[in-house]
């Protein structure tokens, strides 16, 4: 949010599609499992996004990288429809779920299939069992003892189990940073998500706890498909399959991470991955 | 010179402010101790267990009284909790637009109404239609003195519950209603409880909104449809009559009422620190 110059005068130049270079856009053989096209939003009367049209494939991780306030983060927010929950603001154009129209679909619904981990660690105050069984209760998706079968589960596959299975009746609060960002993930997994999407997961976080959740990135993509906003490059080339680049509310360019950070079509994605702006 | 000049302003205000709080504090420690020494001395089984006895009869107590508050304060609470509770939750969550401003400055002007009044309302309501005193009456007014703060209460803390929780909650597929009821009430909970707390203590020592309502009462008050007795119209009537036994009385009834609220305080405050180590 530091730098809101007009949009027009610095991207006037560039094309309003994104960028790829031929040949090498993601694989034809995959599957879309969520696209967004011309997707528009507004909050009031500035607009934070221009015409986004991408497509996530189903079980990759796909980066959406970019400087602050160019509106990765709100992108994201409006995948799941969070961006609703404040006032002022408008959708347009089309977001797709397995080819349903998301913006129809019935939100808390799609919010159970598409899951979202935030910037800060945000733990309920509550024990740690019951931040993990709040989605499953919330949707009545299990009761009594089978709940126990899906927490344990989920913290396993958060990669936290071992860490809690003797505390499970503690509070959340009294984890580290890092345990709390995996219990917000294995939180998120409980209601079986078939999209997750993470935003910034790992900014307030050490290197090692950042280890620890790209290593759990990739056996979670298996079952999911993975959307992860982050402003670190490397992060976005270690993890992800494909990687977006915004600007200034538009992206500039979408393709495997490879090619965007060996060999990008635009000249703004090269200035930003080589560190000459952002 | 300018660094001496800095140092001379610093002490003197330093001074000024510490010798402000000291007499602030010693007016409290003052009236402690003056109605602990009048009061304290006083104070025998039989003011817990006795009735009022007959001015020169020795012995009597203000068991009726104790239990008479008692009696005003669960009605005033059966009022303005709820009231208030459930006010301060629309307001913080659903509110938005002119009329919650409305009912916001409304509410603070209903806590700056003096209590005479709300006792004067009471006695129009509940008291003057009817022909007679009673307890419904005056916990009614208590009641409604308690709503404006427990309701302030309820919006702040409530308020005070991050953004990021409501996000996480919804973000797992629960409703607005569901994720205030199970995620942003819980979190806020404590500071609420204690709110409350303060709330009655402060209507608890009301004398003049009971004068109109509940009146006094000599004996036991059976039921909530007779006048009644309770501590601080008690303590006015005694303190005005001209026998020196009952203002010994007054005092220990005084005694009674001022341990009575700090004991609630200090509950209050225990509640709202286990509050801020969880969060912390």
């Amino acid at each position: 949010m530091s730098i809101t110059p007009e949009p027009e005068t610095i991207v006037g130049s560039i094309n309003q599609e994104p960028l790829t270079s031929s040949g090498s856009a993601p694989k034809q053989a995959e599957t879309v499992k969520l696209s967004t096209d011309r997707l528009s939003f507004h909050y009031g009367s500035y607009q934070a996004l221009h015409d986004i049209s991408l497509s996530f494939y189903a079980n990759r991780i796909t980066a959406l990288i970019g400087p602050s306030g160019c509106g990765k983060s709100t992108f994201l927010r409006t995948l799941n429809r969070i961006s609703e929950t404040i006032r002022h603001t408008r959708i347009d154009g089309q977001i797709t779920l397995d080819g349903e129209d998301v913006l129809a679909l019935d939100v808390t619904n799609l919010r159970r299939r598409v899951g979202m981990v935030f910037q800060r660690p945000n733990p309920f105050p509550k024990s740690i069992f019951d931040n993990v069984a709040y989605g499953v209760r919330v949707n009545g998706l299990a009761r009594g003892t089978s709940v126990r079968e899906v927490v344990e589960k989920s913290l396993r596959r958060a990669a936290l189990w071992d860490e809690v299975k003797d505390k499970l009746h503690e509070s959340a609060h009294a984890l580290s940073g890092g345990q709390q960002q995996r219990l917000c993930i294995a939180r998120a997994l409980a209601v079986d998500p078939e999209v997750l999407l993470l935003d910034e997961p790992c900014s307030a976080l050490d290197p090692i706890a950042t280890a620890k959740i790209e290593d759990l990135l990739f056996t979670l993509k298996d079952d999911c498909t993975i959307v992860i906003v982050t402003h670190n490059m490397q992060q976005a080339a270690r993890v992800a399959d494909n990687t977006g680049f915004f600007l200034l509310g538009k992206l500039i360019e979408f393709d495997q991470t490879e090619v965007i950070f060996k060999n990008p079509a635009a000249k703004e994605t090269e200035d930003y991955i080589t560190g000459r702006f952002g | 010179m300018l660094q001496r000049r800095r140092k001379i302003v610093n002490v003197v205000m330093l001074s000024l402010t510490g010798v402000c709080t000291v007499f602030i504090v010693s007016v409290l420690f003052i009236i402690l101790g003056y109605l602990f020494w009048n009061g304290a001395r006083y104070l025998t089984i039989n003011f817990f267990t006795k009735l009022p006895a007959p001015v020169g009869e020795e012995g009597g107590g203000m068991a009726n009284a104790i239990v008479g508050s008692g009696k005003l304060l669960l009605l005033a609470t059966l009022i303005g909790v709820p009231f208030g509770f459930l006010g301060g939750v629309y307001l913080a969550e659903y509110g938005t637009g002119i009329f919650p401003s409305m009912v916001r400055y409304m509410t603070d002007l209903l806590n700056g109404v003096p209590s005479i009044v709300i006792g004067i309302f009471a006695y129009g309501v509940l008291v003057a239609p009817r022909h007679h005193f009673s307890t419904l009456a005056g916990g009614m007014a208590l009641g409604v003195m308690m709503v404006p703060i427990a309701l302030r209460t309820t919006e702040e803390f409530l308020r005070g519950v991050p953004q990021s929780l409501r996000e996480g909650a919804m973000a797992l597929g629960a409703s607005k209603a569901r994720t205030i009821a199970t995620v942003v009430i819980p979190a806020a909970i404590r500071g609420i409880l204690s709110g409350m707390m303060l709330d009655l203590a402060r209507v608890a020592g009301e004398t003049a909104p009971l004068l109109f309502t509940s009146l006094g009462n000599r004996f036991w008050s059976p039921g909530w449809d007779k006048p009644t007795a309770a501590l601080p119209e008690m303590i006015y009537h005694y303190a005005i009559s001209p026998y020196d036994d009952w203002h010994r009385q007054a005092w220990a009834a005084g005694f009674v009422l001022l341990a009575l609220v700090l004991l609630v305080n200090i509950v209050a405050r225990l509640v709202l620190a286990r509050t801020s180590h969880a969060a912390g």
